[in-house]
């Protein structure tokens, strides 16, 4: 590890572990409200085929709630550990806002998940139900306060530097509704809506496909694709929105996203290419003419900026930011298309009934994850070499410890995670592959009969059966 | 005026207090686990603290976040310094902290993830214990960083108190599982707590004396007149919880064992605070150095004094909804 410096080390280090962590509330987030909804759904209508989603979902969002807690918990000491100058100077706005997550949103989680998971009988469905819904409005505001601190650090405000160069709060509305969180607050919860849709969605899907179209699985693909038809537009809209905000606020970092080195009016749209940072130049590009402009200004000739406005020093990295944007974009893109697919099997009344659009729910299943990663990587990468935006360099926040140190931290983490991850996925999958259990049903076939994923997703051709 | 420091840093001692009167019984179920006889019993001891190990491990994390809020001085050196401790104390809440839901998928889950849940209880209770002595035997600090080399942490001192908490930890789960179970595992309980009821006594005798022999400035905290007079109070009351403590487990009273643990651990921490006060980081930071500025701990006490009491009232919730003892056939989050 000799030709690492500690600050890649930190670096590979909280980028592994956030990367990590962050795959698990998001599911948290889209699980808690949607069992929330059928807990909710189930004492209004009576109808059993929403308790048994429930406790379908339930055992799922065990699993994937107690990985969001354990990872959880290492990011919240990382800063101590690995960025202590950051702790340092930026705790006192930072700090305070976590502090506000955990008393407001981590103890309600754990505090109403045991009634939650086992209380039912012993608190009654109403109280259940409040119980349920105390988890939603935890994950709610767990988002509210992480991202309202790591806002701050891409538009901080609100806040003046005192003596010890320590960033001190001066008004804290300022400093949580700062520019860029209301509009990234938006594009989170909704990615986390539409990641536990698609992937509530896949479930539905390979149940269907095998032939198990009960009333519950019937439920479950019907909802998610409701929730795919409805939100993955609106996301869009968000992410437009949220766009220009950043084109406001941080325009090297939508320099580098559209792959624009000099500023140009009538800019065209780079939909692929190969950045050549050395040459300042996308290689193959393919261009869309106008449309830059058009979408960042909403005005054919709108200036958008490129990177040479700014000292290269200041640059993010072009070629990552590029790449993970233009990815979330196309998974956001096939989101769209498989929610105007199943308005229109809904309106041919084949909802359930038609292999090709199952198969395509299957595929997409994990897409969310995906997209929510690229995203991230793309708002996180963009920011560099900015840990708070113009203001905190990275490469000054970081601990001064020793580069051996870090390393082996991060090799246990990387060995640790993908064990914990490995167990994680296949216990979920497992549980994914039952269909879900009717509770006045005898227990359905068993699992060995199922046709494999594989026969599912590429089926043989009639001719060679 | 308040003194919003000295306010703040009573605010995180409770925090930390809490925390070891929670998570300190479920770590100590889980340093136990390998004690059980069978899977049955095993599955008794996991329902024992499934429903609520996450809010008690809340209060870690409340810790953690509220030393970054409101001390970040105090954050950034002592995680830097017990870097080691610290990491490895992460790791091993991961192995067990998974391990609840993971056992439940069948049992060959089972067979790895008690073993998981066993160790990595183990193993974070001793790191705890360790990153508690290495902080007590003092971190040296230059400007506003950590001074000392990467091993200073670990020393006969830190790796003693590692074992103490071990002990200690276990002997809160076994009044845990001597209350909240019958038959078997209670009997169990009963044995282990009838050799970790003198250990821990034992742990607690040896690092008041050892703690005076560290440093002088302790030796003055204790031994000076008149502070003897008022301190002498904290062992006075630890050799009454002694007492009752050893007369509950060999007499088999149901809850004195528990609850005389908890307050030796009560006792103890206010032992350690007597030593520590003011310094925050012992013989470098005092707590009002680390404190951040006045407007960061004004905003989160507004917070705390609101909502501790609300998190404090249904975490008793919680535990009055699972009052009573553990029924056998718990089934898990499977």
């Amino acid at each position: 590890m000799s030709g690492f410096s500690a600050l890649d080390l930190a670096r590979a280090q909280f980028a592994f572990t956030v990367s990590f962590h962050i795959v698990f509330p998001i599911f948290s987030i889209g699980l808690a409200s949607y069992l929330a909804t059928l807990n909710g759904l189930s004492l209004l209508t009576g109808r059993t085929v929403y308790l048994d989603l429930f406790n379908y979902w339930r055992k799922i969002f065990a699993v994937t709630f107690g990985m969001g807690v354990v990872s959880g918990i290492v990011m919240s000491y990382q800063f101590g550990t690995n960025w202590s100058v950051f702790s340092d100077k930026a705790g006192p706005v930072i700090g305070p806002l976590m502090g506000y997550e955990v008393l407001s949103a981590f103890f309600l989680e754990a505090g109403f998940l045991g009634i939650m998971l086992f209380g039912r009988e012993k608190v009654g469905p109403t109280l259940h139900f409040l119980a349920t819904l105390m988890v939603a409005l935890g994950t709610f505001a767990s988002a509210f306060w992480i991202l309202a601190a790591n806002s701050w650090m891409h538009t901080p405000q609100g806040h003046a530097i005192n003596a010890d160069g320590q960033f001190v709060p001066v008004d804290w509305l300022k400093v949580i509704f700062n520019p860029s969180f209301p509009y990234r607050f938006v594009h989170m919860v909704l990615a986390a809506y539409l990641t536990t849709a698609f992937a509530v969605g896949a479930v539905g899907a390979l149940h269907l496909l095998r032939g198990t179209a009960s009333p519950a699985v019937r439920t479950m693909f019907s909802m998610a694709m409701w929730m795919a038809a409805l939100v993955a537009p609106l996301q869009l809209l968000a992410g437009d929105q949220h766009g220009l905000n950043t084109l406001e606020h941080q325009p090297a970092k939508i320099a580098a996203i559209e792959g624009h080195f000099e500023p140009q009016a009538r800019a065209p749209l780079i939909l692929f290419g190969v950045p050549n940072t050395a040459e300042r130049r996308v290689d193959y590009a393919l261009k869309l003419p106008l449309a830059g402009s058009l979408i960042l200004t909403h005005s054919l000739d709108g200036v958008v900026p490129g990177l040479t406005n700014f000292p290269e020093k200041d640059w993010p990295p072009m070629a990552i930011v590029f790449w993970s944007f233009r990815l979330m974009v196309a998974l956001g893109m096939a989101m769209i298309g498989l929610g105007v697919w199943s308005l229109y099997a809904r309106w041919k009344g084949r909802l359930c009934d038609w292999p090709w659009l199952q198969r395509a729910a299957l595929a997409l299943g994990p897409s969310g994850f995906v997209a929510v990663l690229a995203g991230w990587v793309t708002t996180e990468v963009g920011r560099q070499p900015w840990v708070v935006y113009g203001l905190m360099r990275t490469e000054h926040a970081v601990s001064p410890i020793a580069a051996p140190a870090v390393g082996a931290s991060l090799l246990a983490f990387i060995v640790v995670y993908a064990l914990v991850m490995a167990f994680g996925l296949f216990y979920m999958l497992a549980l994914m592959n039952r269909p879900p259990l009717a509770s006045d049903a005898p227990a359905p076939h068993a699992p060995a009969l199922a046709t494999p994923l594989r026969e599912i997703l590429f089926p043989p051709s009639p001719d060679a059966r | 005026m308040l003194d919003l420091p000295f306010v703040w840093a009573a605010i995180i001692a409770l925090a930390v207090l809490i925390y070891t009167l929670l998570d300190g019984f479920d770590l100590g179920v889980g340093i136990l686990f390998p004690f059980a006889r069978n899977a049955e019993d095993r599955g008794r001891m996991m329902g024992a603290i499934a429903p609520v190990w996450d809010g008690n491990e809340t209060w870690l994390v409340l810790g953690g976040g509220g030393l970054l809020a409101v001390f970040p001085l105090a954050y950034a050196v002592i995680f830097s310094a017990l870097y080691a401790p610290i990491m490895i104390m992460l790791l091993a809440l991961i192995f067990r902290g998974v391990a609840f839901e993971f056992r439940w998928q069948g049992a060959r889950a089972a067979a790895i993830w008690d073993r998981a849940f066993a160790l990595g209880s183990l193993v974070a209770a001793f790191a705890q214990g360790v990153t508690l002595g290495a902080l007590v035997q003092g971190v040296p600090v230059e400007g506003r960083a950590y001074a000392g080399g990467w091993w200073d942490w670990l020393t006969p001192f830190s790796l003693f108190t590692g074992a103490a908490l071990v002990v200690g930890y276990a002997l809160q789960g076994a009044g845990w599982l001597i209350l909240k179970t019958d038959a078997r595992v209670q009997n169990l309980a009963y044995d282990l707590a009838r050799l970790l009821a003198p250990a821990f006594l034992f742990a607690i005798a040896v690092v008041s004396l050892w703690t005076p022999l560290l440093d002088d400035d302790y030796a003055a905290k204790w031994l000076s007149w008149p502070r003897i007079a008022y301190v002498a109070v904290v062992p006075a009351l630890v050799a009454f919880a002694g007492v009752v403590l050893l007369r509950g487990v060999w007499r088999e009273r149901e809850a004195s064992p528990f609850f005389a643990t908890q307050a030796l651990f009560v006792l103890s921490f206010v032992g350690l605070g007597i030593s520590f006060y003011p310094f925050i980081v012992p013989h470098s930071v005092t707590i009002w150095q680390a404190a951040a500025p006045h407007a960061s701990l004004v905003f989160l006490l507004v917070g705390a004094c609101v909502l501790v009491p609300v998190v404090l009232a249904y975490t008793a919730y919680v535990y009055f909804v699972f009052r009573g003892k553990t029924p056998v056939d718990h089934e898990g989050y499977g």
